[in-house]
């Protein structure tokens, strides 16, 4: 991967909203554990970006399984943030990423807007970050449990309390459990968001028809995969047309043509998230099928397409 | 070294209505394998079924660079396995997952194995075998035609009990009954079990009470078989806090640490 983002004319690099990625490919947080867990398979440093499990301020343990079900072009995962809290990550992961040069965004998550900050002043001055992706789709415990991601207000209160601890670019990862995904963009852009990630997981659930009851322990899930990209091509569309700042686009990539029409739509770069299960080296692949992509058609960067099927 | 490898199809036979076994050619793989590991399948190309079905490791002939999967076909993935034919390839990751202790001198193994579960100890039995023990399998099934490993057995030199729930073949019942009432404990030193839970609760009891160290192999949903997702959680005793990943903790845990 990395002769290829050394070729000639083409320039593989993308400046997303200041973390700085030598290819547009990057992996989605959750789905790639701390990248060590995939060593074996790709060169992780030769990613555009290792986004890594959501952290939060304590370990958490997680939901009791079932935690995934597999549905149509689709899974189902209820996961419940199980990861072993920010100090464990800054020092027992982190320092292997930076020593093996992986471009890293940290993922962060809280129940209260304070533990955002917390969680962001932590992760301040470590060695190795590229930015913050913000997982906005979880419940604020001082507002009922509604989701931060849900509302603009939360959403702009939250990027805002991020940026005021951090130096770092903090992109907010929307979610797509709402009826106006706009109204949400802008608030983030609002609060100072230097980039927006899109899209989480949409919230659904499966049935046991033998035993009759929820297959999830969690009885909801966030399901994920190709078969929830018409939606995620949907929100980026729309999102683009209203926001300034670039959007990294994932939901269901399965190929490089999966990756275009997220470029298309305005995606400066890519994110592979269930598509690192069924292919390890998926993110590779999409990326020299990108790089030939280019070279058929002559273009030296990717932004010559970026948002070119939207009807401003 | 877990890899990601095309494996040439050699071999592809029905055994019984539902059960498979499948041979293929995959020497890089092949030469990593150890017993109670397990494959990650990819059961086609297209994005349904998506994820990848995890297959324990049934046989594997590492001179010929072979590995062998003995599958039932319960679904949508499994099913369309079998339209795997001779010279196709099937796209397999691995070896994963932490397999059976072996032994560094020989004992006197008892291995038991419930339906499909008897899949691992096969070539976990070769392996004993080759390490000078004694080996002796008592393997649980519906009936006679569900028992289909019996001369894989033979062929190891490896003493074959079976139990079948309608008595078609071997002692009638289940093989934990058998494995209680027929068995002289006492025998062996060591206890390998693959099969449904409540079987290998069973047998855990009966491993406990003799004093006799064993293992079992567990399962759960997967999506990624390689400790990334954190979707195959699992609790392996009730007062843990914690969770286990059975993909790459186990599948392979002490009888000691699970409770069922
Ligand atoms: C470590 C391990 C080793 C295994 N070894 C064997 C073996 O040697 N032979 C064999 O026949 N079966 C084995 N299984 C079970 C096998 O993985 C499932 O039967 C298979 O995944 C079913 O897929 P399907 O698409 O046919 O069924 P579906 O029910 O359509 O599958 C739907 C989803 O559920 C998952 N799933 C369903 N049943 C199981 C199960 N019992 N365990 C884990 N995931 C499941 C599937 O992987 C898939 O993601 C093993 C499971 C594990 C965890
Ligand atoms: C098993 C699993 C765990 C995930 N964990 C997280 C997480 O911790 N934080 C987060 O922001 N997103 C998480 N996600 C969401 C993914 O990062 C991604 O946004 C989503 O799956 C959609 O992309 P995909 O269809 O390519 O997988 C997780 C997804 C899966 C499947
Ligand atoms: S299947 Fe992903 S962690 Fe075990």
């Amino acid at each position: 991967m990395k002769n290829i983002s050394a070729g000639q004319d083409i320039d593989l690099r993308v400046n997303l909203g200041g973390i700085l990625m030598n290819n547009p490919v990057a992996v989605a947080s959750g789905t790639f554990g701390y990248g060590r867990e995939y060593e074996d398979y790709i060169d992780i440093a030769g990613l555009g970006a290792v986004i890594v499990k959501g952290t939060t301020l304590e370990p958490r343990h997680g939901n009791p399984p079932p935690r995934i079900i597999e549905t149509a072009a689709g899974m189902l995962n209820a996961i419940g943030l199980e990861n072993p809290g920010v100090d464990v990550f800054v020092n027992q992961y982190l320092p292997y990423l930076f020593e093996k040069k992986v471009t890293v965004i940290a993922n962060i998550a809280g129940n209260t807007i304070e533990e955002y900050a917390t969680i962001a002043a932590r992760l301040e001055g470590c060695q190795g970050i590229a930015g913050i992706e913000l997982n906005i789709s979880c419940p604020n415990v001082k507002q009922g449990g509604l989701q931060f991601g849900t509302d603009p207000v939360m959403v702009k209160n939250v990027v805002q309390a991020v940026k005021a601890e951090t130096s770092l670019p903090v992109m907010p990862k929307l979610s797509p459990n709402v009826t106006n995904i706009v109204e949400i963009a802008l608030a983030a852009q609002e609060g100072g968001a230097d980039a927006l990630s899109m899209i989480n997981t949409l919230m659904g659930m499966a049935v046991d028809v033998r035993t009759r009851k929820p297959v999830l322990a969690n009885i909801f899930g966030g399901l994920s995969g190709p078969a929830i990209k018409p939606v995620a091509l949907r929100m980026i569309y729309q999102v683009y047309r209203e926001v300034d700042i670039p959007i990294l686009g994932g939901g269901g990539i399965m190929n490089a043509t999966d990756a275009l029409e997220f470029i298309m739509v305005g995606a400066a770069a890519v994110s592979i998230g269930t598509g690192n299960f069924v292919n390890p080296q998926m993110a590779g692949d999409i990326l020299a099928e990108l790089y030939y992509y280019m070279q058929e058609n002559d273009m030296k960067s990717l932004n010559e397409i970026v948002g070119i099927a939207v009807q401003k | 070294m877990p890899i990601m490898e095309k494996g040439l199809v050699i071999n592809h036979q029905q055994l019984a209505q539902d059960m498979y076994v499948m041979e293929f050619l995959a020497p890089s793989i092949a030469k990593e394998c150890k017993p109670g590991q397990f494959l990650h399948v990819r059961p086609g190309n297209t994005n349904d079924p998506l994820l990848r079905r995890p297959l324990s490791l049934y046989d594997v002939d590492q001179e010929k660079g072979s590995i062998s999967l003995l599958y039932r076909v319960v679904g949508k993935g499994t099913d369309l396995l079998t339209g795997l034919k001779v010279n196709d390839y099937i796209d397999i990751m691995g070896p994963l997952g932490r397999g059976f202790s072996l032994p560094e001198s020989p004992k006197n193994a008892l291995l038991v194995g419930g339906g499909v579960g008897i899949a691992p100890l096969v070539y976990l039995g070769r392996v004993l075998k080759e390490r000078e023990c004694q080996v002796t399998v008592m393997c649980g099934a519906a009936n006679a035609g569900q028992l289909v490993v019996d001369d894989k057995f033979q062929q190891l030199d490896i003493t074959f009990l079976s139990a079948t729930i309608d008595g078609s073949a071997g002692y009638k019942g289940l093989v934990t009954d058998l494995l209680v009432t027929q068995v002289k404990p006492g025998g062996f030193d060591i206890i390998y079990t693959c099969g449904p839970e409540p079987m290998m609760d069973l047998v855990a009891l009966y491993a406990a009470i003799h004093h006799i160290w064993g293992e079992v192999s567990l399962e759960e949903h997967m999506a990624c078989g390689v400790g990334a997702c954190l979707g195959c959680a699992r609790r392996l005793k009730a007062s843990d806090e914690t969770y286990a990943k059975v993909c790459k903790d186990g599948p392979v845990f002490n009888m000691k640490e699970v409770e069922f």
